[in-house]
């Protein structure tokens, strides 16, 4: 007498819309409540974080500098979720990549060999690197049942911590060690810029490629269908002849790839050397990204862009208004929390229809 | 006349005391059935909003109360969403953990290195001068007291009161709870918000009692919350296990804080990481016993010592609520 | 107390479980429920233990009127139900699973507890240890436990639900004179089943249910004509059995030993032959299920060798046990063998596969829709397994068995289908046969084992009979074995 019971098949796009609509409105009057509490004027603020984010053409572009970070974790993240994994290792990935891609730019920086082919050469570790920190996530779970979330978190923590002692440590500055990082490269090896602004089209392009190599793979690909056959039913797969283990595993790597390509970014096009904050948060904020979009990769692109724009936007508070940036942060993780409890409000109140039961019962 | 290496280890046991009263709200929650996973976010919410309640107010007591209820609300909407939405609780938890981390920076900007009110010792009259045990567990915080209680109470509810049989039960078997009578989903949500408040008490310890004050991402209470999570599973679910985990790492990270003046050649930074890879071998010990190789492997050794290996195992391994994490529709 | 329920009706979505049925049992008596699978005896007992509610319809404790909203209200006016897998708590002791229940004491207090159970397991000659987790138990002590429990709480109305599945022959004629004492005392006592000689052995009454409506009702002595017609409707045709000439050795096992943490196989020695097919029998748990999955590389064997067509795979993974034709049907569909949010061409597509990277789905749609006519699945390419019915889902199964296979494993292929259902998957299961593939199957319908395997084997608590010829053997001989007894 086993029933299952699914929302009305198709429902119309406009309470589809509504229900988003309604999320968005509570997510903002939370924001609102939450400024009220801080006592600050909640008007002024959006409009500063409006201002900050589009102001300018420089700002304008530099919401997609933050974007491309940003997107490179979620595409990575896309693949795990698919495989129903939480990498939340994913923000370790990011350091890890950033690391080795310091690395190589360290020990080649003073050598003949031509810009271009360090910046690969430095790209092609950052992957590496972030691949490896997955990789380690995965053989934990795979062959020591650490679950990927607690594998994953303490990861991140370690490599925060790889990244401190290096800074202070092996790396130092030359004098003394400071949190502002390591020496930063000579200019010859940042990674071009259009004129004037932060922004790399080659930044730009990794991003767009990473996007469109995740979507290829997740619709058009036998990988990509196995993954998604892991992450429904993970014992049946098996059971149907998927070597669960070994595409769990790629999927990790994939992610950690894209990952550690993100923290590669942020060293060559971005900040130029390794700091303590390389990583920004974008790891965990990929993880919303990819939730808010209810993990597809087209909706992911607005979503990531939108993200981007309210940490742009944020970062002038703490000088215009004494709040701390972390509002966008609030705002961010406010909206992820009420579309997902809309989207159950919607489940649960919403008329039911069981599902058309066939010749038995 | 008390020997230094008691005040250590009495240092020991007040740097355990949040971690204890978290755990266990932890085990009540998971025991129900409840994973709540926001535990990193309300911690870190809950310290910083008891201390700032406390430093308005002075009082002591409404910091923690107010750490309580945080912790209690944010493990309500963890059980609202899951249990009544169903949603799933790995999603919701660890949105809560970000945004509850975020708020807490958010709005306890204004409040970073205020001086505020802390609690002190208070010495236990006649036993406090007891040899050893006496400054070791009876001249300290109230919070380490009240944790000692929490433990000692929290197992004699699960194993010896018939309400926390019916804990048990809705933890392993919720359609036969429900068959007997048990109002299934109204237990998860009490354990879990009952947990939450634990928690967000044991945050609140951390600005009113152990680390005094607020000092916004350097307090260092960030990632805590996570270690609870591990030891809540090293523990097996079990209060009194999971008081042993936590005694366990306090001690660790003080015998490295001890021993790094002998150890030159590791810079501090890599002892305070420490508590995350020792969390990741813990759980590995847990669960080793429980995977594919480990099985294949043994399955190759001759039975005898087969039979050994396994008791090994089978004694670090432990077996969580079969119900964990799972939604239970009543019709 | 006397028990009455009337004009019943209760919907699934839109599968109508109960439509008007009535239902009285007098006091102190033992009154019969029977009817097939799907009848909707569960759902209606389920009902007046409070599990569920009706939609429609009113039941009557000794004549007053009564409705629950929960089953503790069923517990409070003395309603008490042992369901057919016992609900209780496997990781728990037997003393803790006694004295669990919605109310009680504040402090639990083992030592009259312990008192009370033994003084209950005496007066009916149970022998449960209070200490032992419910996990090692048979289920016919899970059983007495349970019945125990209910009676310990002052059950008056006490509902089993199909009770002599899965237990021992000596424990069903315990339970059965445990009945009839407390009848006897006064209980109202209602007793569900699908087995005819049941009725005829112990109830006072008996009422029929077929496809959710009231058959009809009958008393001693009864007619097994009358009560077969009325729990079916209409005769069921037999196919005849052809057997197929066996062939080569496909499944040699030599000296298995296999084990789990409550049972162990020791020593099977089998080999099963192209085109064969043979039936595993025996109660849920008996080690049927972990010899099979030994069989498909799923369970790692202690000792002993496994080979198919003569290529040595002990020990080796499931993968090697596939590449070998060595293929697998589990018996909970959506937990195991499908994959719920996937269609059916997904499906198809993840064992065909049509290319090495990428997928055409054009073709794959074509290829999905081919194999849905061939398999009679009433479904479209885009379909989510989730949504077929559990008789499209176990076609779906079968259309996903790769070709070639040399040996097939099935964990009950035909359970919660219905008749024409079952008929169909036999078919195809006979087609493979006869395409020289070997076939093992679980079932717990032993008519069904004999009318389609060529040879039996019968488990009982670990313990393995030889292979016997279907020709040899009779219902009735099948039935005791399970049981444990003529071996």
């Amino acid at each position: 007498m086993k029933e299952i019971l699914l929302p009305r098949a198709r429902p119309s796009r406009w309470i589809e819309f509504g229900f988003q609509g309604l999320s968005v409105l509570m997510a903002l009057l939370f924001t609102t409540l939450v400024l009220l509490i801080a006592g600050a004027p909640p008007i002024e603020a959006y409009r500063q974080v409006l201002e900050g984010a589009f102001g300018s053409l420089k700002r304008a572009t530099d919401i997609l500098v933050a974007w491309v970070p940003l997107m490179l974790a979620t595409s990575g993240l896309l693949l795990t979720f698919t495989a129903g994994l939480w990498n939340i290792g994913v923000e370790g990935q990011i350091m890890l990549g950033a690391i080795a891609a310091t690395g190589v730019m360290r020990a080649l920086q003073d050598t003949s060999l031509p810009p271009p082919l360090i910046l690969i050469l430095a790209m092609a570790a950052g992957m590496a690197g972030g691949a490896a920190w997955a990789g380690l996530v995965g053989l934990l779970k795979i062959y020591g049942g650490v679950h990927e979330i607690f594998g994953g978190l303490g990861l991140n923590f370690v490599a925060t911590t790889l990244i401190l002692w290096l800074i202070f440590g092996p790396w130092k500055r030359p004098g003394i060690g400071s949190m502002s990082g390591t020496e930063p490269f000579p200019e010859r090896l940042w990674l071009p810029v259009f004129p004037g602004l932060r922004l790399s089209p080659w930044a730009l392009l990794l991003a767009l490629l990473s996007i469109a190599l995740v979507y290829v793979l997740l619709r058009n690909t036998y990988f990509g269908l196995r993954l998604k056959a892991i992450g429904k039913n993970i014992r049946a797969a098996h059971l149907l002849g998927v070597p669960t283990a070994r595409y769990l595993f790629l999927a990790l790597l994939g992610c950690g790839a894209m990952a550690g390509l993100a923290g590669a970014v942020q060293v060559t096009a971005v900040y130029h050397r390794l700091i303590p904050p390389i990583s920004s948060g974008y790891g965990y904020l990929g993880l919303l990204v990819a939730m808010l979009a209810n993990y597809r990769v087209s909706w992911s692109i607005p979503v990531a862009f939108f993200f981007a724009a309210l940490n742009i936007g944020s970062i002038q508070l703490p000088i215009t208004l004494k709040l701390d940036s972390t509002l966008s942060g609030v705002m961010q993780g406010a909206l992820v929390l009420f579309v997902l409890l809309m989207q159950g409000a919607r489940a649960r109140w919403q008329p039911k229809s069981a599902v058309e039961t066939g010749d038995d019962a | 006349m008390t020997p230094e290496w008691i005040f250590g280890l009495a240092g020991v046991l007040a740097a355990a005391a949040p971690l204890l009263i978290a755990v266990v709200g932890e085990t009540f929650s998971e025991r129900a059935g409840v994973v709540n996973l926001s535990v990193n976010g309300a911690m870190l919410l809950a310290a910083m909003a008891g201390f700032a309640v406390a430093v308005r107010t002075g009082s002591l007591e409404l910091g923690f109360l107010t750490g309580a209820i945080i912790g209690a609300l944010m493990a309500l909407v963890v059980a609202f969403a899951s249990l009544t939405l169903r949603q799933s609780q790995v999603a919701v938890g660890l949105v809560l953990a970000l945004l509850g981390r975020d708020l807490a920076y958010f709005l306890g900007n204004p409040f970073m290195g205020m001086p505020g009110p802390r609690v002190g010792a208070l010495p236990i009259p006649v036993l406090k001068d007891l040899p050893v045990l006496g400054p070791l567990v009876f001249q300290q915080s109230p919070v380490v007291y009240i944790s000692l209680l929490t433990v000692a109470l929290a197992w004699v509810w699960i194993f010896r009161t018939h309400p926390g049989l019916v804990l048990r039960c809705v933890g392993e078997r919720p359609p036969a709870a429900f068959v007997r009578g048990v109002p299934v989903t109204r237990i998860r949500y009490t354990y879990a918000v009952l947990g939450g408040a634990l928690v967000g008490f044991a945050g609140a310890a951390y600005t009113l009692d152990l680390k005094g004050g607020w000092q916004g991402p350097i307090s260092g209470i960030d990632g805590i919350g996570w270690i609870v999570l591990a030891i809540t599973i090293f523990g097996g679910w079990h209060p009194v296990r999971g008081a042993f985990g936590a005694l366990l790492f306090a001690l660790l990270q003080w015998l490295s804080l001890v021993l790094q003046p002998s150890l030159p050649g590791i810079p501090s930074q890599v002892l305070n990481v420490a508590p995350f890879p020792l969390m990741i071998f813990a759980l590995l010990l847990t669960n080793l016993g429980n995977t594919e190789w480990v099985q294949t492997a043994l399955s190759r050794l001759p039975e005898s010592s087969r039979r050994f290996a396994l008791r090994i195992l089978r004694s670090l391994q432990v077996s969580p609520p079969a119900a964990l994490g799972t939604v239970f529709e009543e019709e | 107390m006397k028990v009455e329920m009337r004009h019943i009706y209760k919907s699934f979505g839109p599968v109508r479980a109960l439509q008007d049925v009535s239902l009285t049992v007098e006091a102190g008596t033992i009154h019969g429920l029977l009817g097939e699978n799907g009848a909707g005896k569960t759902t209606l007992m389920k009902i007046l233990s409070g599990y569920l509610r009706p939609d429609r319809g009113d039941i009557f404790l000794d004549g007053k009127p009564i409705r629950f909203a929960s089953p503790a209200e069923g517990l409070r006016h003395g309603i008490g139900m042992l369901h057919q897998d016992p609900m209780d708590f496997p990781a728990m002791s037997v003393l803790d699973n006694f004295m669990m229940s919605h109310e009680g004491e504040f402090w639990l207090d083992r030592r009259r507890a312990r008192r009370a159970l033994q003084e209950l397991a005496g007066q009916f000659g149970f022998d449960l240890d209070p200490d032992a987790r419910v996990d090692r138990l048979t289920v016919g002590e899970r059983q007495q436990l349970e019945l125990l429990r209910l009676l310990w709480r002052g059950v008056q109305v006490l509902i089993l639900d199909e009770p002599t599945t899965g237990i021992s022959a000596p424990q069903k004629v315990r339970l059965f004179e445990t009945l009839r004492r407390l009848a006897e005392e006064g209980k109202t006592i209602i007793f569900v089943t699908h087995k005819l000689e049941e009725v005829e052995e112990l109830c006072h009454r008996v009422t029929v249910l077929r496809q959710g409506r009231l058959a009809g009702e009958a008393t001693p002595p009864y007619s097994p004509q009358r009560l077969i017609e009325m729990m079916f409707g209409r005769p069921i045709p037999m196919p005849e059995r052809q057997p197929v000439p066996p062939g080569e050795p496909v499944l040699e096992i030599r000296d298995l030993v296999v084990g789990d943490h409550r049972l162990r196989l020791s020593r099977v020695n089998l080999t099963v032959r192209s085109g064969e097919i043979i039936g595993l029998a025996g109660m849920e748990g008996s080690g049927q299920q972990l010899f099979m999955r030994a069989c498909a590389g799923l369970v790692r064997p202690w000792e002993g060798s496994i080979r198919v067509r003569g290529e040595d795979l002990t020990g080796k993974p499931y993968h090697a046990f596939l590449e070998a034709g060595v293929l697998f049907v589990p018996a909970n569909r959506l937990e195991e063998g499908l994959i719920p949010g996937l269609t059916l061409t997904e499906h198809f597509q993840l064992v065909y596969p049509n290319g090495r990277y990428l997928i055409d789905w054009e073709q794959a749609r074509a290829e999905a829709q081919r194999r849905i006519r061939d398999f009679n699945i009433r479904g479209k390419p885009e379909t989510m397994v989730e949504a077929l019915s559990g008789g499209n889902q176990q076609r779906t199964l079968l259309a996903l068995i790769r070709t070639p296979a040399h040996l097939l494993l099935l964990e009950h292929p035909t359970r919660g289908l219905d008749v024409e259902s079952s008929m169909w998957v036999w078919r195809r299961l006979k087609e493979r046969a006869q395409e020289g593939t070997a076939l093992m199957v679980i079932s717990s319908d032993l008519q069904e084992l004999l009318q389609y395997c060529d040879r039996i084997i019968v488990f009982f608590s670990g313990r393995i009979s030889e292979p016997m010829a279907t020709e040899e053997l009779t219902l009735d001989r099948l039935g005791h074995m399970i049981a444990g007894r003529g071996w």
